[in-house]
């Protein structure tokens, strides 16, 4: 247990307190690590979920790393935090996967404390080159803008890939992402594979809202391709969209509410793949599309589910060891890639927006 | 059971081995009626396949312009509980550390105050406190501060900074990720909660970049070495001879191929070295980044809206880590002065610099152009000479 101050408070506390930003996390860190703060040597791999970190001075850190569904209860918390007394002095962390991770200086408890975490159901792994968790947002659990759900399509995702995120045989790592509409809230355009929430139909306009709910200067600004222009309807200032123009990136719901893009019918989602943050062998970079777009299809989405496990098991038998998924591409090339996959090739894969002919074939290398 | 109670297609998401967050909802439903009514919601998107939130409404903590995102559900009559289901970010702990008794403490609080349910952590690295109504909102932050927890940034506020686990637990890391970050949290206070502008600045300490700096970031500070990468020729011969090919799997997989193995020595030309990681991810224990280490600052990053995604690119190819919080602040600060007279409104720095042009924007920053900024010189030839002002040749920036 690690004291922490606190002040409990009933009812109103008694003085507001404004502007003093995140506690300092060194009365978080465990013993070892302040100890060994900037003084770390090297890790090793103890197995999926397990690493060990050697400082200067000897002393040893290890981690157990969970999948967690990143949302939880309270009482799961609380859960972690019981398991993070029972097994390490009450130190833990969070990753930037929204995996949970215990930090122990005695190997001994690694495999008791892996053992209790799977048999509450949380697998332990997502280190090395395994699948880790999908970071994702929040889907229609609490976004105005989603095309899709989040939390769904992972789960469903998760479920069929979990094999890979208890064990690291895969040629390289797999970074999946899922952004349920293109604010993508998150790095989905640079992920090994991204799965992206779609609009395909223009926003409704609600000329009876325009004028009490939106700025129509801004909302005129908002649009990247300059497809809404100021109309007068029924005698009050509004908007028209120009439908040939819109490209449903929803911008323009997102300065204005009274434009809405949501459509049970078209929403969708599409698949995106090759991308990359680390700047390992080959520079970071964005993700391509793969399938223009799959339907909506809840509770377990079971197109998106096949279409993505598809590509890890065709990338997991053909790329070679460290390659990630656009390194291997690269070496390929996209004709076999969409060869290879099964997926169709169509004229919404050629870009056609602002830098396209960056991406058009200009050379005659050619494999056949 | 009620009827509206009833999450026919939610349930079919308990099952399988992957953690259900629909078990989280239920958890937290058994004792708060408003995540009973979420769960009720989402049953319903998942039937009309159709989002149920409105759009967000402007509310927050007294005095604060960030830091809670307004929800409103569009079918209330059906769903009181989440009438208003508001969230509040509260800045996490750099590195997301936590002791136990922290988490107790923040969950106790939320457990009075809101829906039960939680995000740990948010697409920004905050702690999202999913739902609550907006009387609970004031009482919920108060508390939160008397416990030393503040609130994160949303909007077009400076977002909440984060940072990689760093010199906490990570040996590659070239520069104290999370004492930098602590700190330039702290010191921008006012604009991570009085909207100054939309930016965010991501820390991380080595090019693996582990929280995606290079391509979320307006500001990506990455750590960085400058002199030879520390060798240890006996844990190279190690993992030879424990398995591990060397030459195919390290030296043929360097981007600079600078790297020669004849079977028992491996020689490392670094002048050569791009510091892309891969053959100290593949061998940590034989080498080690350089001794004289700082960071690299790139500017720009951002998803698609509005036209593209932008990557950040380079602009100061190396920062001691010495100088790194201070840097920072003076860049962040000409910027600043720049986008104040130039900027947009919502206009990242990326589409800022899109439209003055890269040049027009050093200048404005003081900063000279050096080539380690560009992938490779223009290939167009429409130059945009300058008038000869002093009798200079035109590539002074007066």
């Amino acid at each position: 247990m690690v004291p922490m101050e606190t002040t409990k408070v009933e009812g109103q506390p008694r003085k507001r307190i404004t502007d003093i930003g995140p506690p300092n996390f060194e009365k978080f860190l465990h013993p070892l690590i302040k100890k060994n703060y900037g003084q770390w040597k090297y890790h090793e791999s103890l197995g999926p979920g397990r690493l060990c970190h050697v400082a200067e001075s000897g002393d040893r850190i290890y981690t157990v790393r969970a999948g967690s569904p990143r949302l939880l209860s309270i009482h799961t918390i609380r859960y972690f935090a019981d398991l993070a007394d029972k097994y390490c002095g009450g130190y833990l962390r969070f990753t930037s996967r929204n995996n949970v991770e215990f930090l122990l200086d005695d190997p001994a408890r690694i495999e008791p404390l892996k053992k209790e975490l799977e048999q509450a159901g949380f697998p332990v792994g997502g280190t090395n080159n395994a699948i880790s968790n999908i970071v994702h947002t929040q889907g229609w659990v609490h976004c105005h803008s989603a095309a899709t759900d989040a939390s769904g399509i992972v789960k469903s995702v998760m479920d069929e890939l979990h094999y890979h995120f208890t064990h690291q045989e895969l040629p390289g790592k797999i970074r999946i992402a899922l952004a349920c509409c293109l604010n993508m809230c998150g790095a989905v355009h640079c992920s090994d594979i991204a799965i992206l929430g779609i609009h395909r139909q223009p926003p409704v306009v609600r000329h009876d809202l325009v004028p009490k709910v939106c700025e129509v200067p801004t909302l005129i600004a908002s649009c990247p391709t300059g497809a809404i222009r100021p109309a007068t309807v029924d005698g009050k200032p509004s908007v028209e969209v120009i439908e040939q123009q819109c490209m449903f990136c929803g911008n323009c719901f997102t300065v204005c509410p009274a434009l809405p893009m949501a459509n049970a019918e078209f929403d969708g989602v599409s698949i995106w793949v090759g991308g990359k943050v680390s700047n390992a062998r080959s520079a970071p970079r964005f993700s391509k599309l793969a399938i223009p777009y799959l339907p909506n299809n809840p509770p377990r989405w079971p197109e998106v589910v096949k279409a993505v496990v598809n590509i890890v098991e065709v990338y997991a038998k053909n790329a070679r060891k460290f390659e990630r998924m656009g390194e291997w591409i690269d070496r390929i090339g996209w004709p076999k890639f969409f060869k290879l996959t099964g997926i169709e090739f169509t004229r919404y894969h050629i870009d056609d927006f602002r830098f396209a002919p960056l991406t058009f074939a200009r050379s005659t290398h050619i494999r056949f | 059971m009620d009827e509206k109670k009833q999450t026919k297609l939610l349930d079919q998401l308990e099952s399988g081995p992957w953690p259900s967050f629909v078990k989280e909802i239920k958890k937290a439903a058994a004792t708060n009626p408003a995540a009973g009514d979420l769960l009720g919601q989402l049953e319903l998107s998942y039937e009309e396949k159709k989002v149920h939130w409105k759009h967000g409404g402007i509310v927050g903590v007294l005095g604060y312009g960030g830091g809670v995102i307004g929800r409103y559900s569009d079918v209330p009559e059906k769903f009181p509980k989440v009438a208003h289901f508001h969230t509040l970010r509260v800045n996490m702990p750099t590195g997301w550390f936590y002791a136990s008794d922290a988490l107790r403490t923040i969950y106790d609080i939320w457990e009075r105050h809101g829906s039960g349910l939680t995000n740990m952590h948010g697409s920004t690295g905050d702690i999202i406190l999913l739902g609550t109504t907006t009387d609970q909102l004031e009482p919920a932050f108060q508390e939160l501060t008397q416990a030393g927890f503040d609130l994160g940034g949303s909007g077009s506020a400076l977002r909440t900074p984060s940072a990689c686990v760093g010199q906490a637990r990570c040996e590659w890391a070239c520069y104290d990720t999370m004492g930098v970050c602590n700190h330039v949290t702290h010191h921008y206070q006012d604009e991570l909660h009085r909207p100054a502008w939309p930016y965010k600045f991501k820390f991380s300490g080595c090019p693996n970049d582990c929280v995606a700096s290079i391509a979320r970031a307006d500001l990506s500070v990455i750590g960085m070495w400058k002199d030879e990468i520390q060798q240890d020729d006996a844990a190279v011969a190690e993992y030879a001879a424990a398995g591990l090919d060397i030459q195919k799997d390290v030296c043929d997989r360097c981007p600079a191929k600078c790297m020669n193995w004849d079977g028992k020595k491996l020689s490392i030309d670094n002048p050569e070295c791009v510091h892309c990681m891969h053959c100290l991810n593949v061998m940590p224990k034989a080498l080690r980044p350089g001794k004289e280490r700082g960071a690299i600052f790139l500017l720009g990053a951002k998803a698609p809206i509005l036209q593209g995604a932008v990557l950040s690119s380079v602009l100061i190819p190396f920062v001691p880590a010495a100088e790194i919080v201070d840097t920072l602040k003076e860049l962040v600060s000409r910027i600043w002065e720049f986008w104040d007279e130039y900027g947009h409104n919502r206009e990242r720095v990326a589409e800022l610099i899109q439209r003055v042009g890269m040049a027009a924007f050093l200048d404005a920053i003081g900063l000279d152009p050096v080539p380690e900024m560009v992938a490779a010189p223009r290939d167009n030839p429409y130059i945009f000479f300058q008038k000869e002002s002093d009798g200079s040749n035109g590539d002074d920036k007066g």
